[in-house]
């Protein structure tokens, strides 16, 4: 991999706030870490790498019947390895892919958090969480449309992969592409690896995986996390949502509006608006005037796992 | 490896069999995938299970565990009925056209010169056909009826596509589907390789199995080609090093040969281990056999030893029984064996059989176990089911430095020998092997320099010159192993310069010149590849004399030019041989002598008289097997394998015990050294068992629910995975089942689970006695 530039983690966006204005932006490139997951073999090394660099908790794991080493993402484990078991054409397949934040260009996360601060979207393309400004409401996690965000009970924040963002802004790769042992996933300019990817499909397709695809979701502006997928048509056995969008519903109106001009005020109402059409007035309104200790099990992380 | 891991990347077929690199050797593996994508090779498993390696391959044949040799050989009946074999090479570097002289046959499962009495073959019938000249008759038109190659013909004839998927429970369209791939490469522009490991090894045949492939290889003409040859993948980070030097009985380092008791005297040993060429035109580098082993008694013995008193000869031991693993236990099983000293295994979790193993631990009176973690052998009268106070062994444990504590080389399955630099400090007052070894020499020295003793010599003179005699350092150990030219005192350049008159050192001549007057050449790191095929000279060391590719004359033709010009592996200009390190003299013309220089006849062996089990590999069943041998089943299993005790009268019936069972590794872990590495184990917490999804609604049992399996030996008990990825297989007609069994699981470190070896055989293979881990048979139930 060539030598990549640091990267000025000039901020495009930031929750419930203002995006900054232009003349204070950069134009650096957008990174994107390309997974393809015809070389992935399932080795989970970049689960280790992933937890010694975030030093993120050694959770006590049981096997369920599976390879897999968790039940589900958590506050403590923002990247899992996930095996399914698939017949394609009366041959099976083992699907492992590799689960973690998405970083989408459209942040679905972003744009439901009321807390401001709590996430910001860097020009780099980078959605970084920041625990000391989140109020541990969880609209992130009724706003991500691939299931990522993790809500601590301990601390009543909502952890994810943060893309390494301490690795990137020094120009090191994120730790999962540094220690991936057979270059399944590799970590460039978006616009580089969309170009790998594109080789990357052709060579599957000729070797016979005709529905072989790049998933770059356009529902949420294409993402930074990618996947070369060789069974293209199968993406609910990957666990990959076929047409994800950042603002399902109500949400994407109001987000239409953002787009319109109405800025922040607009995300801010329909933060409040969502909220309060889920959890009543009440919530929101503890929730706002005490960001510090929401109730413990009040948020909906049971109803998005 | 007779090639090396990145070469992978020059290969076109990429055959994995008795291996799961994915799961056990992921860095290596990436070179696969290189091929795989930038070549278009194609990758295929052929294994018990659908594995991880399965998972990126372009096909996966399902086989029955102990059904290796019957594929293998369907393979090669395929070549030769089609003439898919690579004729030129064929001719030109094998030893197709010799002729077998009259005697030899087979017959219902039995090659000629076999006594039932001793189990053993007298392999004088198994011999080549002399011509007046003394020298071995050759068919060059491969038509004599008894040349290897017409032997090879009638021999394979009988493993037809549809007896191979009998034997292997795989449908003959299966195979064939396979095969076609498999057999493709046998032209000067395709090249194919094989990855093996321990899933080859760890079977009865296990020789055999690897005969098989080499043959399969040879007539493809794969051999000593880039992206080809036959690799043998290992399984820890220096158990290639390890082997070179001796850690397996039978050899000294560098593969000398152990004395035998009626060698009497170092000529006599030097005679039987000399061979003598068999054609006018061999190199036969054997031949230099004097020179090694007498340098390497120079290297241990120095100044003491010389012409004057067979340089030492005398102070070797000259066993009469081996002392393999199961043998080694089977002495302590009957009392024989007092104490044991283990460095660097868990010898409880490691061999086959573990009630037995136990058994024969209790015998011993003490064990030593050197090593950086407390072990399941150091704490073996805890295991479960033993009560302590029924064992009076003594056990003491010693605190070892790990490998990531001190620097060192290590030799990778490709040959490499690289340098590494210590990463930390040891704990404590842990102290390093090299400390604990000499101490113990030293002491054992001055008890004898103190009290005397019978034939103290060995010991005396045993050489410990350096700087720190308490703890050499590696460094020192290395030059020692590389070897001097001892009237300069300078280090050699290669082992071309080692005497037979005590003129010269070497600890193992395999790896002269891998420390030399230059430096450490293991410590290289130079990136250049200017030929762009990944030979990588500059970088460490690999032996022999920093060759990447063993047997490389053969990539080229009678002229000396590379089969395929685009993969060339080394080059005659017509003055001297370019590119690789030549497997040749650098300016011997390429019609001089033969192209495999180590052998006797010049030419690579497809039928040879080396093994015990038979010049060429026939299919037998593993000892527990879920079906009869359906081409000789009053020969069903190889006849030539050594039972130890009680065994056999012990193994499982098929009816009691119906399914057969393999055991493995996980990616994971690492044996069972990671049951203590918390982020590991993390990934995966539990012992469990694969049940196959039919099976399991056979028997009612959920996944995720606990299961026990149990064989003649003993039990497992644990979580069950039901998978779809080991399907039924029908053998000769029947369903048959397989269970797979991962080993990392012990009653030590931070996840306690069941021992694999509980279910295994004691027996071992009939040429290295490795034992049969890889084929067995089982119940199962839920617990």
């Amino acid at each position: 991999m060539p030598q990549l530039p640091g990267s000025s983690l000039a901020v495009k966006r930031i929750s419930a706030s203002p995006d900054p204005a232009p003349s204070i932006r950069t134009a650096g490139p957008e990174f994107a870490k390309l997974i393809d997951i015809s070389r992935c073999i399932g080795c989970k090394g970049c689960e280790v790498a992933c937890k010694e660099w975030n030093e993120l908790k050694i959770e006590p794991t049981r096997n369920f019947g599976s390879f897999q080493s968790h039940q589900d993402l958590s506050a403590d484990t923002w990247l899992l390895m996930r095996f399914t078991e698939i017949e394609v054409d009366g041959d099976l397949q083992w699907l492992i892919k590799k689960d973690a934040c998405m970083h989408c260009e459209e942040p679905g996360c972003l744009y439901a958090c009321p807390a401001p601060g709590a996430i910001v979207q860097y020009e780099n393309g980078i959605v970084d969480f920041n625990p000391d400004k989140c109020i541990g409401c969880q609209l992130c996690i009724s706003g991500c449309p691939f299931d990522v965000p993790r809500f601590s009970a301990e601390t009543h924040k909502v952890y994810k992969c943060n893309m390494c963002v301490d690795r990137v802004e020094v120009g090191l790769e994120p730790a999962c592409v540094k220690t991936c042992p057979t270059n399944a996933i590799t970590w460039g300019t978006k616009d580089d690896m969309v170009a790998l990817a594109e080789q990357k499909v052709d060579r599957l397709k000729d070797r016979g995986f005709e529905n072989a695809t790049l998933y770059d979701p356009a529902g949420v502006g294409g993402t930074h996390m990618m996947y070369v997928v060789p069974h293209g048509d199968r993406l609910v056995d990957y666990d990959l949502p076929e047409d994800p969008t950042a603002a399902p519903g109500a949400l994407a109106a109001l987000a239409g509006l953002k787009q319109l001009g109405m800025g922040v005020m607009g995300l801010g109402l329909l933060g409040t608006a969502l909220h309060y059409l889920k959890y009543g007035p009440e919530v929101a309104d503890e929730e706002a005037s005490d960001p510090a200790s929401p109730e413990p099990g009040s948020g909906p992380d049971a109803e998005n796992t | 490896m007779t090639n090396h891991w990145k070469d992978i990347k020059n290969a076109d077929v990429v055959l994995v069999m008795g291996a799961n690199p994915a799961e056990n050797h992921p860095c290596g593996f990436k070179w696969a995938l290189e091929a795989r994508d930038e070549r278009g090779a194609q990758i295929v498993t052929v294994d018990p299970r659908y594995t991880r390696t399965s998972a990126v391959a372009d096909r996966h044949l399902q086989i029955r565990p102990g059904s290796d040799i019957a594929m293998l050989g369907g393979f090669i009946r395929k070549i030769l009925d089609e003439d898919l074999h690579h004729e030129e090479y064929v001719r030109l570097h094998t030893n197709a056209s010799f002729i077998v002289q009259e005697g030899f046959g087979f017959d219902n499962g039995l090659f000629s010169g076999f006594d039932a009495a001793t189990s053993a073959y007298d392999k004088t019938s198994w011999d080549y056909e002399r011509g007046s000249d003394g020298y071995v008759r050759r068919d060059m038109t491969l038509e004599h009826p008894r040349c290897v190659f017409q032997i090879l013909r009638n021999h394979y004839a009988r493993y037809t596509p549809e007896t191979v998927a009998q034997i292997a429970g795989c449908s003959a369209e299966d195979f064939s589907r396979v095969a076609d791939i498999i057999c493709s490469t046998g032209t000067a522009d395709r090249v194919g390789t094989i990855m093996y490991a321990v899933g080859w090894t760890m079977h009865t045949v296990g020789s055999q199995i690897i005969r098989t492939a080499a043959i399969m290889q040879l007539l493809l003409g794969n051999i000593g080609r880039p992206g080809g040859g036959i690799n043998a993948l290992r399984g820890h980070a220096n158990v290639q090093g390890a082997t070179d030097h001796a850690i397996v009985a039978g050899i000294l380092p560098g593969y000398l040969r152990v004395p035998a008791p009626h060698q009497e005297s170092l000529s006599a040993h030097l005679a039987d281990s000399t061979p003598e060429p068999l054609v006018p035109d061999t190199v036969n580098y054997w031949g230099n056999y004097p020179k090694f082993f007498v340098s390497q008694m120079k290297a241990w013995f120095g100044d003491t030893v010389g012409p004057e008193n067979d340089f030492g000869y005398h102070y070797l031991a000259k066993p009469a029984d081996d002392s393999t693993w199961l043998s080694m236990w089977d002495q302590a099983f009957k009392g024989r064996l007092k104490g044991i000293i283990a460095l660097g295994f868990n010898a409880l979790l490691a061999g086959p059989d573990v009630p037995r193993l136990l058994e024969a631990m209790k015998n011993l009176e003490w064990q030593v176990i050197i090593d950086p973690f407390m072990l399941d052998s150091a704490e073996f009268w805890r295991a479960p089911g033993v009560n302590p106070e029924e064992v009076a062994t003594e056990v003491l444990y010693m605190p070892a430095t790990h490998w990531i504590e001190r620097a060192g080389s290590f030799t990778n399955s490709g040959r490499w020998a690289q340098w590494k630099e210590k990463a930390i400090d040891p704990p404590g007052d842990v102290r390093s092997d090299t400390w604990i070894l000499s101490e113990l020499a030293w002491r054992v020295k001055e008890l004898y320099q103190e009290e005397g003793g019978a034939y103290h010599e060995p010991i005396l003179n045993l050489q410990w010159n350096y700087l720190n005699p308490r703890e050499p350092t590696l460094e020192e150990l290395a030059r020692e192993i590389n070897g001097y030219d001892l009237t300069t005192g300078r280090l050699l350049p290669s082992f071309a310069g080692l005497r037979d008159d005590g003129t010269t050192s070497s600890g193992n001549w395999l790896y002269s010149g891998s420390f030399t007057e230059e430096g450490n050449m293991m410590a290289r790191r130079g990136t250049a590849d200017p030929s762009g095929m990944g030979f990588h000279h500059d970088w460490g060391f690999s032996w022999p004399v920093n060759r990447r590719v063993l047997y490389n004359r053969a990539s080229a033709d009678g002229d000396g030019q590379p089969w395929d010009s685009t993969r060339p592996g080394i080059r005659w200009t017509g003055r001297e041989w370019i590119g690789d390190v030549p497997d040749y003299g650098r300016t011997t013309p390429p019609d001089q002598a033969g192209a495999f220089i180590m052998t006797e006849e010049g030419v690579a062996r497809l039928f040879t008289t080396y093994l015990n089990d038979g010049p060429i590999p026939e299919h037998y069943e593993p000892v527990e097997s879920p079906s009869p041998n359906i081409l000789h089943d009053d020969v069903a299993v190889n006849p030539a394998i050594h039972w130890y005790d009680g065994v056999r009268e012990a193994l499982a019936d098929r009816a009691d015990y119906p399914y057969a069972c393999t055991i493995y590794r996980v990616v994971e872990r690492e044996h069972f050294v990671t049951s203590n590495v918390a982020r590991l184990v993390e990934l995966m917490p539990d012992f469990f068992v694969e049940v196959p999804h039919g099976l399991a609604a056979e028997k009612g049992i959920e996944n995720g629910e606990r299961v026990r399996v149990w064989s003649a030996r003993g039990e497992v008990e644990g979580v069950a995975i039901v998978t779809k990825r080991i399907k039924p297989l029908t053998v000769n007609g029947e369903t048959c089942w397989t269970i797979g069994i991962p080993v990392h699981w012990g009653f030590k470190g931070i996840t306690h689970g069941s021992m694999a070896n509980n279910l295994t055989p004691f027996v071992g293979d009939a040429n290295t006695s490795c034992p049969e881990f890889k084929a067995f048979l089982v119940n199962l139930e839920r617990a």
